[in-house]
This record gives structure tokens, sequence and C-alpha cells, in this order.
């Protein structure tokens, strides 16, 4: 199922590495397969790699369009 | 967790339930496959088919590149890892699997062959340079979510100059296999299967885009949601599905625009492309032989390609007959009606692709709601 | 220890514990055998029974059931972040006996040796044992060593056997537990198997999770004194929870319903467990009880545990229902419910 998680980005390192943290596990990545990676960004990490930079705006949007769905719900009720 | 346990939080999971429920038209049945194993395991794992409406019916699809590896490529790996001098590497998720006569990776490494588990392909190229003397092959597998990391692993190699290290390829491809089963005979001509919509990949979406699933909603007129693998990206996707349906509609919608691009990663996609070609087939457990469906590695690379290095014999070895996976990939069949589901195969003992691994339809079913099933037992005896 | 010799320190050099090395001789039976014994294991362990110098410890019973257990304890790696080798083992058979309701009186270790294995290692092993078992108030009162060949072990592994009393009345098993029953754990679950994965080579990822090795004798001591009815206990170490409780499930015949938002957890067990793909219900513990006991008595037997430094994060877990199928279930924080089946094999990390 391709496991993969998106984590903190919290040091960038030589070699196209990053040091990201996921709730105080640390764990060393490569960066080499993503661009313009920062300190605070978030990353997906799958088998050491980071796949994408979590693009945090869209998960708020998402999130937004969760809550939506409660409105909806109550007109319905109302 | 951030953006993780907001993904998970109950409370929003049934109110989205009810929103599903509140919008199902009651007059018809939804059958959605979910593609990926990581979907299907967050169905089982957070039971949301409890929280879907009874016309909701979701199919678990062939979306684990663990189960859909076949045999003979297993047993190939474990005669590689019992040529002597050679060490081969692969990620833990490979060790436990069976072939047809009870070997397994962990088996051959406990008569003596060396055999690692890797945790990313970086891991193998260390264990290449610490080990000079030695050939290490690593067996890769997986979608097109772990393919760019082995084609690191194959460049770097080329880079340090190793001469001790090959990859012994098994990547396969995600959008072959979901037109494999669209154009099956049952879903496509004989209406066997109605298969209404998908939900599309997480993480190889990440990889490859939302634009390749386009050609489905176009060819097969079948809406695409692609999902993240938390609960609620599934059921928000699910709802997504159905709204497209009650409108008509046959679109590639994305649900997890917080990773997925519709272009993708374009990095990787090149990196990809430098490496691999593809295959002109290959063979799927469950699925049968399915047309470009996996890549190769180039033959400007075939220094790193273990299949030119060592000798690798095409074996083809069956699935036991009563095994109904190929049907139960393509949503025909329903775990239970395979006669011997969790009786002679169970995780313990996989007898077919869907039990082995836990992303695997059966072993879903099997290990998180056995209960379930067998509820339904006692209710029919009574 | 075994046949020791009398050394007259004066004849003998000390053993070199900073750069010697277990050597073939320190099994043999001879001088450099005694003189080990003498001045590593007895010098460490030191107690009445084993400056006897005898083969056995010799003491007096009582009229009380006894209770014995025995395990052995291999682990790599063999020093690991909150204990090693040598504190598991003191507490790990110590926590065998205790789960009877038993009082654990005395241990006995027997030690495999490999040829090479460097003697500053040893005595940092068998220091930490010396001190589990102080702490503990269970003397090692006897034992044994043998050295094997290069490459016929892992370093050391540890056998030890432990001895205990159940006072009267006093009647624990893993088959007692009965439908309505709650399902109680004394801790936060995960760290000991999180710690010592985390040092296994290629997975290397840092946290700050120590392994929760404890000798939980005391806790139940407590918690029998509360609540002296306690249907089961069980630690629940390798295959984690979820595979202690199938077991007691399979014994009593009983079904399980967990609840998983009640289940304590560190955050950085759960991040660990999401990067490797597993599930915390089935990692080890070493200092952690389940405890099965009555409804009625379990706000009880959880006031108990709360007072005692190993339970202050002790909660109610689950209750024990009806199940012919013997099946754990869990509630869902979704408010769905799935199966917790036995483990199918070892927990191997995974990427996907
Ligand atoms: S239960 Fe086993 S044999 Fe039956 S379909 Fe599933 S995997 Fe195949």
């Amino acid at each position: 199922m391709c496991l993969a998680i998106p984590a903190y980005v919290e040091q960038l390192i030589t070699g196209d590495q990053a040091i990201v943290n996921l709730c105080g596990v640390r764990k060393e990545i490569s960066l080499v397969l993503v661009e313009d990676i920062v300190v605070g960004d978030y990353i997906i990490i799958h088998a050491g790699y980071a796949l994408q930079k979590l693009d945090q705006r869209e998960a708020e949007r998402t999130l937004a369009m969760f809550a939506e769905i409660t409105t909806l719900n109550n007109n319905d009720i109302s | 967790m951030k953006y993780i346990d907001e993904f998970r939080e109950g409370g929003m999971a049934r109110k989205i339930a009810a929103r599903i429920a509140a919008e199902v038209d009651a007059r018809r049945r939804y059958h959605f496959m979910e593609f990926c194993g990581g979907h299907t395991h967050a169905i089982s794992r957070y039971g949301l088919v409890d929280m879907l409406p009874d016309n909701v019916q979701m199919i678990h699809g062939p979306g684990c590149p663990v189960c859909v590896l076949p045999v003979g490529r297993v047993e190939n790996a474990i005669q590689l890892a019992q040529t002597p001098e050679l060490i081969l590497c692969t990620y833990g998720d490979m060790l436990r699997i069976p072939t047809a006569n009870g070997m397994s990776l962990l088996r051959a490494k406990a008569q003596g062959a060396d055999v690692r588990m890797v945790y990313s392909s970086e891991d193998a190229i260390k264990i290449a340079q610490q080990n000079p003397q030695q050939q290490v092959v690593f067996f890769a597998i997986g979608f097109e979510t772990t393919t760019p990391p082995t084609a690191i692993a194959i460049k770097k190699a080329q880079a340090l100059g190793l001469h001790n290290f090959s990859v012994f390829c098994n990547h396969v491809l995600t959008p072959s296999a979901i037109s494999h089963i669209l154009q099956s005979p049952e879903v496509r001509e004989f209406g066997v299967v109605s298969l209404d919509g998908f939900i599309g990949p997480a993480h190889v979406s990440v990889v490859i885009g939302s634009q390749p699933y386009q050609y489905f909603a176009e060819e097969f007129q079948k809406p695409v949601v692609i999902a993240g693998f938390e609960p609620l990206d599934v059921l928000q996707a699910i709802l997504m599905l159905i709204r497209q349906i009650n409108a008509g509609r046959a679109k590639v919608e994305n649900e997890f625009t917080r990773a997925v691009l519709p272009q993708g990663n374009i990095k990787a996609q090149l990196l990809v492309a430098e490496v691999f070609e593809l295959r002109r087939s290959f063979e799927w457990r469950g699925l049968g032989l399915v047309p470009y469906s996996a890549l190769k590695i180039k033959s400007c690379y075939a220094e790193y390609d273990a299949e030119q290095r060592f000798p690798v014999p095409a074996l083809s070895i069956a699935d036991n007959k009563a095994c109904e996976c190929g049907a139960i990939l393509r949503g025909i069949k329903q775990p239970q009606d395979c006669k011997i589901f969790g009786t002679v195969c169970t995780p313990e003992n996989p007898i077919g692709s869907c039990m082995v691994s836990s992303e695997g339809a059966c072993a879903a079913y099997y290990s998180y709601g056995r209960f379930r099933n067998r509820d339904l037992c006692t209710v029919q005896n009574n | 220890m075994a046949n020791p010799v009398r050394v007259k320190a004066g004849y003998t050099r000390a053993i070199d514990f900073k750069h010697g090395c277990v050597e073939m001789k320190h099994g043999s039976g001879g001088r450099a055998m005694a003189q080990l014994i003498q001045q590593l294991f007895v010098a460490a362990f030191d107690n009445e029974f084993l400056r006897q110098s005898n083969d056995q410890a010799c003491f007096q019973g009582s009229n009380e059931r006894m209770v014995m257990s025995t395990d052995s304890y291999v682990i790599t790696p063999l020093f690991f972040p909150g204990g090693d080798i040598g504190s598991l083992a003191v507490h790990g058979t110590i926590n065998d006996i205790a789960m009877s309701g038993a009082t654990p009186s005395y241990l006995a270790a027997s030690f495999i040796l490999e040829e090479g294995f460097a003697l500053s290692d040893l005595k940092r092993i068998v220091d930490s044992m010396a001190q589990s078992a102080m702490a503990a108030g269970v003397p090692i009162v006897t034992g044994d060593t043998k050295v094997v060949e290069r490459g016929s072990a892992d370093g050391v592994f540890i056998t030890t056997t432990g001895i205990g009393k159940i006072a009267e009345g006093i009647n624990i098993s893993g088959e007692n537990a009965r439908p309505g029953d709650k399902i109680l754990v004394s801790g936060l679950l995960g760290d000991h198997g999180i710690a010592v994965m985390a040092l296994r080579e290629n997975l290397s990822f840092q946290t700050s999770i120590q392994s929760d090795t404890a000798a939980l004798h005391d806790l139940v001591a407590n918690m029998v004194a509360a609540v002296p009815t306690i249907h089961v206990l069980r630690d629940p170490t390798r295959g984690g929870v979820a595979t202690v409780l199938n077991e007691i499930a399979q014994q009593s015949a009983v079904g399980m319903m967990l609840y998983e938002s009640k289940l304590p957890m560190r955050a950085q067990v759960n991040a660990a467990c999401e990067f490797l793909g597993l599930d915390p219900l089935y990692i080890a513990n070493e200092g952690k009880l389940i405890a099965i006991c009555g409804a009625d008595d379990a706000e009880n037997l959880l006031n108990a545990m709360h007072k005692h430094a190993l339970g202050k994060d002790a909660a109610i877990i689950g209750e024990v229902i009806e199940d012919t199928h013997c099946f754990v279930q869990m509630q869902t924080r979704f408010g769905g419910s799935r199966v917790v089946d036995w483990l199918s094999g070892e927990q191997l990390p995974r990427i996907c």
C-alpha cells in the first residue's frame, strides 16, 4: 500500500539529507526526490525518501471541506 | 501527529458518514473499488464498512505490491539468496512471503543464506560498500511510489563505482492493472460486476500525479477520486464518488490535494524514466499476465540488473486451484466465497495472494473482520 | 556457582576486566573459572548462599504454596536505553513469578558465554543484574557458567530461574477471566520494543524512549493487598498486549473487548510505529502487566495501581465478554469494531 507519512522537517544536513521529527521520533531521510525544502516544511516520507512536500494550505482546505459537511448535516436536520 | 491525527478523527467520520447516508440514492447500488491496499487497510482497521449504507459496496483491488508479486519471482529471490557469497537485501515485507514448497526468505536465512532487511534502498548501497568482496542484490518491489528510491540506488551505485551491487527489479505499474481490471470481460461486457467508480491510489499518485487516471474517466466512463490513506480521506472520497454518480459525471477528482499535484513529482518521474523501461508483459499474482504493467532496468544500466548478471529463470508457479483471488480482485467474489478462506488459507499459511500481506483483501477480512463473518454464520445457523 | 575451587588471592593474577575477554578456560572447571566466579559473580551478587561456594543454595522452606518459573534471555543489542540483558533477566523472571500473585524469594542465574566476549561488557551486565536483584530484594543464590566457542552464541545468553511463595487465598490464573470482568493495564505500552528496535542496524531512528524493564512484584503486592480476588495477571512481553489477551481469552474460553481510545501510549511510540508500519498492540513490554478482575473491584484495583510508581499510568482498557470463538476485539475510535488477532509470525518493519 506504500506506507508513507507526513513529518516535520527539523534540520537540513549535507548531501540532500534532512532530519525529520514525528512526535519526538527523529529520522534521517533523503531529499533527492524533492526540491526547495526548508525547515518547517512537512514532507511525505516513504522508505526513507521524501516524495513530496505537503501542501499545508491544501490540507487546511480539505479539513475545511470536512467542516462544511457539518453545516450541510445541520441544514438537513433543521 | 500533525496532518495525521486530524484525518483520523472519529466524530468527523460519523458526520461524513451521515452525509453519505443522506446523499445516496436508495434506489440504486454503488460498487466502488479501492485499488490500494492502503485504503483496504484503513477500511478494515477503522471499521469503515460499518459506517456505510448497505447499498454502498467496497471492492478491494489488487493494490498491494507484496500480494501481487508472483511466487516465481519470490522463488527467484530465494535462489539468489542461496547463491554463495551473495547478500540479498530487501524490505521487511518480503521476508515472510511463502513459496509453493513452504520456503521463504526468512527460512532461507535460517538455513544460512545471507538475507538482510533494509528500510531504504540506500541501506542496500551501504551494505554493498561495506562488503566489497560480496555481491549485493537488492530485491526491489513496489508500485510507482517505491520505484524512484530504487532508481536513486542504481544511480548512486554508478556514481560510487560499485561493481558488486545490482537490483532484482519487480516494480509494477498501477494504471496498467486498473485498465486490465476494467477490460476484463466480466467487468466490461457481461455486466457480471458493476464497477461504478474507483478510489485512486494515494502515494502512487503523489509520484505519478492525477493525470494518468483521466483515461479511465473518459474511456470507461468511471469516476475516479484520488484519496489519502487516512479514514476521513477514504470516507470523503466515497462521498465524492457518490456525488459524481448521482450527477451522472465521470471525472477525475483529487481529495488528496495536500500531496498530489496533477503532474505528480516530475523529478521522480524523470529519474525513473532514465533508469527503467517498460516490460512487454508481467505476471501479477491473481490477475495473470498484464501487458506493459512492469518496469525493467534499461540496458545502459545492465551492470546493475541482477537479471542480467545472475541466472534468473522464468518460473511460473500456479496458485492453488481453490484460490479465488482473481475473482476477488475483480470484485466478482468476496473472500468468504473462497472455500479455503480461514481454514486452509490463513495469514499464517497463505495459499493465495490476497492473504499474503495484511493489506490483501483476504488477510484484511481475516484479521480485522473475522468475527463479523462468523456472526453472520451464527445468525444463519439459528 | 558450579564447583568453585577456592583460589588464594596471592597466587593468581587479577582478572583484567578492562581489556580481557571470555576464554574457553573460563568454562573449563579449572582455576580460571573459579577465579571468574569469585571475582565477578560472587563479588557482584554477594550473599550468604553464594559465599558458601556450594553447587546449590539451601534454604528454609515454608508451608505456603510455592511458585517456580524459568526464562532464557537473548537480546540484540545487549545494552539498550533503559536497561540491558542483565536487568531484563532479573526483572523478567521476577515478573513471571509475581504474575501468580506470589512474592518472589530467590533467583538462580545461568550464563552461556561466547568465547571472545569482552569481560568489561560481561562485568557491566553482571553488575546490572546485581543491582536489579538488590533493588528488588530478591537475591541470586546459585548459578552456573558455560563458555561456548566463538560463533556458537551471541555474546551472552542468560537463563534465570525464580522461586516464590503465594499467600493463602490467592488464586490468580489465566483461566479465571469471566464475562463482565474488567481488563486493566499498568502503564504506557510499547516502550521496550520500540527502544530496542530503534537501535537495530538499518532502522536507526532516534527517540528518547527507554525500555520499561522493571520488577513488578512490589506493585503486584499492593494490588493483591487491595483486591485479593484478582482473576488474572500477566505481563505483555513478546507479542505485546494483543498476544497476551488472545492467550488469556483461549485459556478462559471468553472473548474480550478493548477500547482503542483507552489504551495508554506515548505519542513517540505511536509515531515510531507509524514510521515502521507496526501495530503498537503487538510491541513488547518488560515492565507492564495486564490485570483482570471483577467489575466491582476494578476501581479499587486501579486506585491501588495509581498509588505505585510503576502503576501511575494504569488504565482500564477493556472488558471480558462472552464469546465462544474467544476473539479479542477492539472498539475503534470510530465506533466500529475489529478483531485483534494473534500475531502471525514476527512483526517486521514494512514499507507497504
Ligand atoms: S482465502 Fe486464500 S486461497 Fe482463498 S481467495 Fe483468499 S488468498 Fe486465495
